[in-house]
């Protein structure tokens, strides 16, 4: 290890080249599905690896801390921060990949095109051909060479960073802080206040039973068979996350009746109340269904306008009612 | 003593600065403060007139320095004063003639809601006007110059409800403009000549500096005096300006303000002396006022019209004397002052007249009035003799010395200017014949208008008739009193000088050519208005009736010669800055316009197109760099 | 094998961050990619070390990672604000610039 770690410093071997063109690939690849993938959280993971990829190559390249420093503080820590407001925003949220300005694109592909282009010029018109390891530089191990540098050359900048980053920490604590301007109302004043305007006096209704995934998703069902909107959570509704109960389930749920009263033996008498009541189950699940449809139709529509979490949503509504079948 | 002096404009200035700025709660006894005020200022003439006859001849004008007004670097303006006899014989005029009037304004007035803003006014003319005469310098004297402009204007057009009066008034300060321009220039000019523009040092190296430079400077006063005098070429606003209030007409546009002209000549006297060119001019412009005036006066029907171009006429013959040089500059002042008399008195007389006509101003429509108002007869009547130079009366004693020293003036120059001034006088005495005849004799002519109102023909009352029967006092014994013992000439001699020329005819021979004259137009005018009815609408005239009518043309002339290529300068100017200009402008402003609005569309908001532009920058400048390096 | 191909991965990797900043409009993936130029660039410093045979690169590219964290902390919360108050993190949303 340590031998071949003292090649990396003052030669190449083509084990070395082996993994620069590998991984090299890999790595491009990553950048690549960073800058395309459609999903935050996908292009997240893509930066991730891509970093990790990079990580290898400076411990190829002889900087072993910053090589352990990458992998901890920016794999580690930023793109798990990264990671972390991408859920807080909205983890199902899709970028559409349609460009809205005009012309943006191709101009970016040209600056990009002509940008790389010119770079690789200048690295290659630089006569790099002759180059010293970094042995002599890290014979005392890198970690210590590192630190006489930090603490004696670049000791004043070093204590900048550190006021930096606490600036840093106090500016997004700052940023994000939400002063209250007026007192928290205690649980008592609030079921007081419940009272007194009689609306919503015992808890919410609770959302429906039609559990496949997390049922908070679903609505409750009124006693007609109609949804109640205040068995979801206001949130779910705003962002449009809400499951419709479809017909299916409604067709189901009656059958499921009708079987559990046939079983129960009580067919001739009470059959005419019990058809009747499964008649208007049945009925009321197919008002239910068409308006499912309709809502579905507008989430459609939703995702045309809105472009990606429509996706999302009605491939899980697909999957729902595949489930349902 | 010299005090008072500064008092004698500073009373008049109160009194228009409390009338004009009092507010309405002096509108019922505006009018005796401003009489009051006007009369105060007669009484400091008077008693300044007196010390100065207790003085010795030559050590008579008084000088009063009252402050330091532009003192920058060697440019030295003072508010000063001077009063010699000239400047005295001008206060006592303006002040004792402005007195009456102020008097006479009170009746004629009397039902005008306005009438204190118009004492207002009259006192504002008469500090503008003392100021101007007592000014002992160039600059002081343009102050009082513009002053009186002003005071014309505002009183010209105190019927500005009419769009004539307006019109009137308009004209009258555009005109006078020209004439200013001309002073400015002169004053520009003798700064740059004498470098000073005070009476003194101006007038005693006058003989010193180039005879082109002393020229110039003349015309340019003779421009000006033009101007305010109302004299050829810048004639044509004074019959417009008997729109104003007759009082008016006889202060301003008769006995004071447009004889300003002829005090300008005859202070600059030493001027035009060494500058016999501007004489000549002066000379010419004074015989041509001279005919021009007596000619307009013959043709018009409107009463103050015709005393309106009488007035042109005399002013013409003092600018006649006062070119004449040193033979004609006493004279000049004393037909002026005479003439103060009388025209003031024949003015005051025909807004009698039309006061007790409802402001009929169409002398057609008069005739006979010497029953309905004796004294206004009597009175207008020795105005009448006095101005056509009936012997014994003031006019005879000025306007005989001045044909006199016109013939005096020597060679065909004398003879023709002598001519000029005879003729003058024959047409003088035709139109005023004419005057009177139409107005107080033959049979009335006045008819009830549309509205059934007939005018009942009454004399006026006390304030109006006292002011003329003073005025006719001062026509009939003024030119006596001056030609006692020569007491004028005696008067004025150490001011403007005076010589006798040498007259190829006797005074006695002018005299009696005057006399001759004098005769044949009152005959004239008594076989065409006396022997035979008047007709109550003009007949249509001869060619020069009808030119004559028209002011002989001289608004035509005016409109060809200066406002039609005026307007079509203006005109040319403005599709030049039309299609050329604007054209320039416009299509600048339009290309910029087109352009940010091509440009505006890069700036969309968008911070990612904002990146692209910084990106490409940036692979610019390494392309940049890169070439740099190649190179 | 010569380190300067590590170069050229650092140029390219740049130049698709870049890319990607101004194709994206998602504000967090816009840091993403600056967070991948930032890595490219990084790299590069890595290699200019090797090149040159002293340690001032890898320390200049450990203060870029001390900075680019504030940087990140800062940004994200931001972004988490602007999210807050506009429900949306995209960039072209935030389009007051201009009049």
């Amino acid at each position: 290890m340590t031998g071949a770690l003292a090649a990396a410093a003052s030669t190449t071997s083509t084990g070395e080249a082996v993994q620069f063109w590998v991984l090299g690939t890999v790595a491009v690849i990553g950048a690549l599905c960073t800058i395309l993938m459609r999903k935050a959280v996908h292009s997240a993971l893509c930066l991730a690896g891509t970093m990790i990829i990079l990580a290898v190559f400076y411990l190829a390249n002889g900087a072993y801390f910053l090589g352990v420093v990458q992998i901890v503080v920016y794999t580690g820590a930023i793109m798990m921060l990264f990671l972390f407001v991408v859920m807080l925003v909205g983890v199902t949220a899709a970028d559409s990949l349609k460009e809205t300005l005009k012309g943006q694109r191709w101009l970016a592909v040209l600056c990009g095109l002509g940008f790389g282009i010119l770079l690789c010029a200048g690295i290659g018109n630089a006569s790099l051909t002759s180059w010293n390891g970094l042995g002599q530089a890290n014979s005392g191990g890198n970690v210590e060479g590192l630190a006489a540098l930090v603490f004696t050359k670049y000791v004043f900048a070093f204590e900048i960073t550190g006021a930096l980053l606490i600036t840093a920490a106090v500016g997004a604590m700052v940023l994000t802080h939400r002063e209250r301007i007026e007192r928290a109302r205690t649980q008592r004043e609030q079921s007081e206040a419940r009272v007194r305007t009689g609306r919503n006096v015992p808890p919410l209704p609770a959302p429906g039973v039609y559990a496949r995934h997390n049922a908070v998703d679903i609505p409750g069902l009124l006693p007609d068979g109609t949804t109640s909107e205040l068995t979801v959570n206001a949130t779910l509704r705003a962002r449009g996350q809400i499951r419709d109960v479809s017909g299916e389930a409604l067709a189901e749920l009656a059958a499921l009746e009708q079987r559990s009263e046939r079983w129960l033996g009580r067919g001739a008498k009470g059959g005419g109340a019990a058809g009747k009541g499964a008649n208007g189950t049945s009925a009321n699940g197919a008002v239910n269904g068409a308006d499912g449809d309709g809502a579905d139709g507008n989430g459609e529509n939703g995702a045309h306008a809105n472009g990606k979490g429509a996706d999302e949503r009605s491939q899980d509504a697909g999957s729902h009612k595949g489930a349902a079948k | 003593m010299e005090n008072l002096i500064g008092l004698l404009v500073a009373v008049p200035l109160l009194g228009a600065a409390l009338l004009l700025c009092g507010g309405r709660r002096l509108d019922g006894k505006g009018h005796y403060i401003g009489t009051v005020l006007a009369a105060s200022s007669f009484a400091i003439g008077a008693v300044l007139f007196a010390d100065m006859l207790g003085r010795g001849e030559h050590d008579r004008a008084l000088h009063s320095h009252v402050f330091s007004w532009i003192p920058v670097g060697g440019f030295h303006a003072d508010v000063a004063f001077q009063l010699d006899q000239l400047s005295m014989t001008f206060v006592l005029l303006i002040t004792g003639v402005g007195t009456l009037i102020h008097v006479y304004s009170i009746g004629y007035m009397e039902h005008d809601e306005r009438r204190r803003r118009f004492f207002g006014y009259l006192n504002l003319f008469l500090a503008a006007m003392l100021l101007l005469v007592l000014a002992d310098n160039y600059l002081l004297l343009y102050v009082g110059w513009e002053g009186v402009g002003l005071a014309s204007y505002l009183l010209i057009g105190f019927w500005q409800h009419k769009p004539s009066a307006a019109t009137a008034a308009k004209k009258a300060f555009i005109v006078n403009r020209v004439g200013d321009v001309g002073l400015s220039i002169a004053i520009m000019l003798m700064f740059t000549t004498f470098g000073s523009f005070a009476f003194a040092p101006v007038l005693a190296e006058a003989d010193r500096a180039g005879e082109g430079k002393l020229t110039a400077i003349g015309l340019m006063l003779l421009l000006a005096a033009c101007g305010k005098s109302a004299q050829v070429p810048l004639q044509s606003w004074l019959g417009d300006a008997m729109e104003g209030p007759t009082p008016v007409s006889a202060l301003i546009h008769a006995a004071t303000m447009v004889t300003a002209g002829v005090y300008l000549i005859t202070r600059s006297g030493a001027i035009f002396n060494a500058a016999p060119d501007a004489q000549a001019a002066v000379v010419t412009v004074g015989a041509v006022t001279l005919l021009f005036g007596a000619i307009v006066g013959c043709a018009k029907d409107d009463i103050k019209k015709a005393l309106a171009g009488s007035t042109m006429s005399q002013i013409g013959y003092m600018i006649l004397a006062a070119g004449l040089g040193p033979i004609g500059y006493v004279f000049a002042i004393m037909h002026l002052v005479t003439h103060g008399f009388f025209k003031a008195g024949l003015f005051l007389g025909a807004g009698s007249v039309m006061h007790s006509m409802n402001d009929e101003v169409d002398m057609r429509k008069y005739g006979g009035l010497r029953k309905y108002m004796p004294i206004t007869f009597i009175t207008f009547g020795l105005g009448y003799l006095a101005i056509i130079g009936f012997p014994g009366l003031s006019g005879f004693w000025s306007k005989d010395k001045i044909i006199e020293a016109a013939f005096a003036k020597g060679g065909t120059e004398g003879w023709i200017l002598g001519g000029a001034a005879l003729l003058g006088a024959a047409i003088t005495a035709y139109y005023m014949t004419r005057v009177m005849l139409m107005t107080f004799f033959g049979e009335k002519r006045w008819v009830a208008d549309e509205n059934g109102n007939e005018p009942h023909p009454h004399e006026s009352p006390g304030s109006m008739t006292f002011p003329m029967i003073v005025l006719a006092f001062g026509s009939v014994f003024a030119g006596g009193l001056f030609s006692l013992n020569d007491a004028f000439v005696k008067w004025l001699e150490p001011v403007t000088g005076h010589s006798h020329g040498d007259s190829p005819l006797s005074a006695a021979a002018v005299t009696g050519g005057t006399m001759v004259v004098l005769v044949i137009g009152v005959g004239l005018a008594w076989a065409q208005y006396g022997r035979r009815p008047v007709p109550r609408t003009a007949p249509r005239g001869s060619l020069l009736t009808r030119a004559a009518r028209r002011d002989l043309l001289q608004d035509d002339f005016n409109h060809v010669a200066l406002v039609q290529p005026g307007q079509y300068l203006t005109r040319g100017l403005v599709y030049v800055d039309h299609k050329l200009v604007d054209g320039v402008v416009n299509g600048t402003a339009a290309s910029v316009g087109g352009l940010s609005g091509r440009l505006r569309k890069l700036q969309n908001g968008y911070a990612r197109t904002y990146a692209v532009s910084m990106f490409g920058g940036t692979a610019v400048l390494i392309a940049a760099t890169l070439l740099m390096r190649a190179v | 094998m010569n380190p300067v191909y590590y170069l050229y991965l650092a140029a390219l990797l740049f130049t698709i961050g870049a890319a990607g900043v101004l194709i994206r409009r998602n504000a967090i993936i816009l840091f993403m990619c600056v967070e991948l130029m930032l890595n490219a660039c990084n790299l590069a410093f890595v290699a200019f070390s090797r090149l040159h045979g002293n340690l001032d690169g890898q320390i200049i590219a450990f203060f870029t990672m001390v900075v680019a964290a504030a940087e990140v902390v800062v940004g994200l919360a931001i972004i988490v604000t602007v999210f807050r108050s506009r429900h949306s993190a995209s960039v072209d949303d935030a389009s007051l610039m201009k009049l």
